[in-house]
């Protein structure tokens, strides 16, 4: 049993707004993630290079310049901020902004991962379907996706960790305010700025692992269960 | 009818194939690395050609103006490496063109029955032996309802046990289903025993094609197969058990015996003769334990390679003998000379 008073309120609402944020960073980074993976791997095209430079610029760049171009780009006041209001979409100051930033952070780490799952699909098996007379799409689906699974779960799960210790874009971007855009590496942040803070600093740090690690851990055992599929060990009977 | 006729460069390789399949199986023969897979994945349109014109049946599937995708082209491809998807059951590799094929899906029962799958359906393609891969791929393949059937060196990456597993199933193929295949090898024995038509490549040039029984009496052909593969390919019909249990049949040069087969009267045969089995004399011997003995003429002299004719005026055929120099000369050997051959050994191969 976990005592429900051994964090406080502020630091709960940390650890679910972490939570909250980095889920919906990965899932809605994971479609665009697949889809560029597939570009940089399986076509040549002029600008080839220069789309997997901004890929990976927020890998490179200082996290502070990210969230600042972010904040330049998408606040109230910026060319898509200013566009965006009108619909009800703000991210200046939001959650949404915090997923907005993490998103962007862990979209390199989930692309590599998954353009790697893509460069190791035979493409003579694509091939094969081809000649079976299935159509390319069925075939990204029937074929492709189930086979890169494994990158793809890789991928997010890279994707989730980073998200959830993301830390510089988005205290840049969107601030540290208490139950609106403080996660939990911004309460860690702010528990050490005051003396009295260690403990409860100490206890979130201790939260970030135990989440990092479970989050590894699935992925491993999903991984295996899908490699041990693929292999027949797990004798499915379908 | 296929009809094949493009050209393609690679750096190193440059590609300039023409020939023609009609029914059966057409076996492409030819060294690795002579362009076989290139020409075959240009006839499923897993690659485009320089230039050329592929028709199948009268339907362009390549030319200037056409180029049929892999899915429009109705022809069901045997890799190598089988292709099964790794991902899926047997069943569901089997049932994975009956979406997109129309008329496939109703042969599942028989096509399963043909090649003996029921028992693996719902085992994964990686707990299956090379063979039975094969096997499934055959399947899979002939359940996308083709026009042709495309095999690509199918037994080449199994060993010797599991090649005699698979040769009876392709054999039956040949026999049972009315589908020509196309069959990619550079194995002398599988193409012996499946091919009717061979087209022979070289350095990515077709050398000659024609039906396989002209060939193995070519002389200028036959080695291309192998030395010992020379030999020639002759009719025969079935006239009468002898009380010893030997067979009676007549071939164009006359009677000739074979050892106790399980052969009708009327029963039409090929009878192998290979080159080396056939040892030439100008007199008529006596005292030979070899029972076949027929009267032949030089045709052609190659070499050691003497080409034959067996019988008179137009119901002669080809036959071919493997001699020494030596002997050419001691027999003076030349065309129109009449000489006995004493044939050692037959191999029956049913018509």
């Amino acid at each position: 049993m976990i005592p429900t008073d051994w964090l406080g309120p502020q630091e709960w609402q940390a650890v679910r707004l972490s939570l909250r944020v980095a889920a919906v960073a990965t899932l809605a980074g994971l479609p665009p993630a697949v889809a560029v993976a597939w570009l940089l791997a399986r076509r040549r095209f002029p600008g080839h290079g220069l789309l997997s430079g901004i890929v990976h610029l927020p890998l490179i760049l200082p996290p502070v310049v990210t969230g600042y171009l972010l904040l330049v780009t998408f606040g109230t006041q910026g060319p898509v901020g200013s566009l965006l209001k009108p619909l009800g979409i703000v991210f200046a100051f939001r959650w949404t902004g915090a997923a907005l930033a993490c998103g962007i952070m862990s979209f390199p780490l989930m692309v590599r991962a998954i353009r790697l799952g893509f460069e190791a699909v035979d493409p003579k098996l694509e091939q094969a379907a081809a000649t079976l007379g299935a159509p390319r799409a069925w075939i990204f689906v029937t074929v492709t996706l189930p086979l890169i699974l494994p990158a793809i779960l890789a991928g997010a799960t890279l994707g989730f960790a980073k998200a959830m210790g993301e830390f510089g874009a988005t205290i840049t971007f969107v601030s540290n305010i208490p139950g609106q855009t403080q996660t939990l590496p911004s309460a860690i942040y702010a528990l050490l700025q005051v003396p009295s803070g260690d403990a409860a600093a100490l206890r979130l740090v201790l939260v970030s692992v135990v989440i990092a690690m479970g989050a590894v851990l699935v992925s491993e055992w999903l991984a295996w269960r899908m490699t041990a599929r693929m292999n027949g060990r797990a004798e499915g009977r379908a | 009818m296929l009809e094949v006729a493009f050209r393609h460069d690679f750096p190193g390789l440059s590609l300039d194939v023409a020939f023609q399949a009609p029914g059966g199986v057409t076996a492409l023969f030819g060294p690795s690395g002579c362009g076989k897979s290139t020409a075959i994945n240009a006839i499923a349109g897993l690659l485009r050609p320089d230039q050329g014109r592929i028709a199948l049946d009268g339907r362009v599937l390549f030319d200037g103006r056409t180029n049929l995708s892999p899915q429009a082209r109705r022809i069901g491809c045997v890799f190598q490496d089988a292709r099964l998807f790794p991902h899926m059951t047997v069943a569901a590799n089997l049932r994975y063109p009956s979406r997109w094929r129309r008329g496939a899906a109703r042969d599942f029962d028989r096509i399963t029955g043909m090649l003996a799958l029921e028992p693996l359906l719902h085992r994964r393609p990686g707990t299956l032996s090379g063979g039975e891969r094969q096997r499934v791929a055959i399947g899979r393949a002939l359940l996308s309802d083709p026009a042709l059937l495309v095999m690509d060196e199918p037994l080449a990456a199994l060993d010797e046990a599991r090649k005699a597993e698979i040769m009876p199933w392709l054999e039956r193929l040949r026999d049972e289903i009315r589908l020509p295949i196309l069959y990619v090898s550079h194995s002398v024995p599988e193409v012996l025993r499946l091919a009717t038509t061979v087209v022979l490549m070289r350095q990515g040039r077709v050398v000659h094609s024609g039906p396989l029984a002209a060939i193995l009496a070519d002389p200028e052909l036959a080695p291309q197969l192998g030395a010992r593969e020379a030999g020639a390919l002759i009719r025969a019909t079935v006239e009468a058990r002898e009380p010893d249990g030997m067979v009676r049949v007549a071939t164009a040069g006359g009677p000739m015996l074979l050892p106790g087969l399980d052969l009708a009267p009327g029963q039409a045969l090929r009878l192998r003769i290979l080159a080396h089995e056939v040892i030439l004399a100008r007199e008529a011997p006596r005292g030979l334990s070899a029972l076949n003995l027929l009267p032949v003429t030089v045709t052609c002299v190659e070499g050691g390679l003497v080409q034959l004719a067996l019988g008179q005026g137009a119901q002669h055929e080809r036959m071919l003998a493997q001699v020494t120099l030596r002997s050419v000369k001691a027999l003076e050997l030349q065309p129109g000379t009449a000489c006995h051959a004493i044939v050692k050994s037959v191999s029956v191969l049913p018509s």
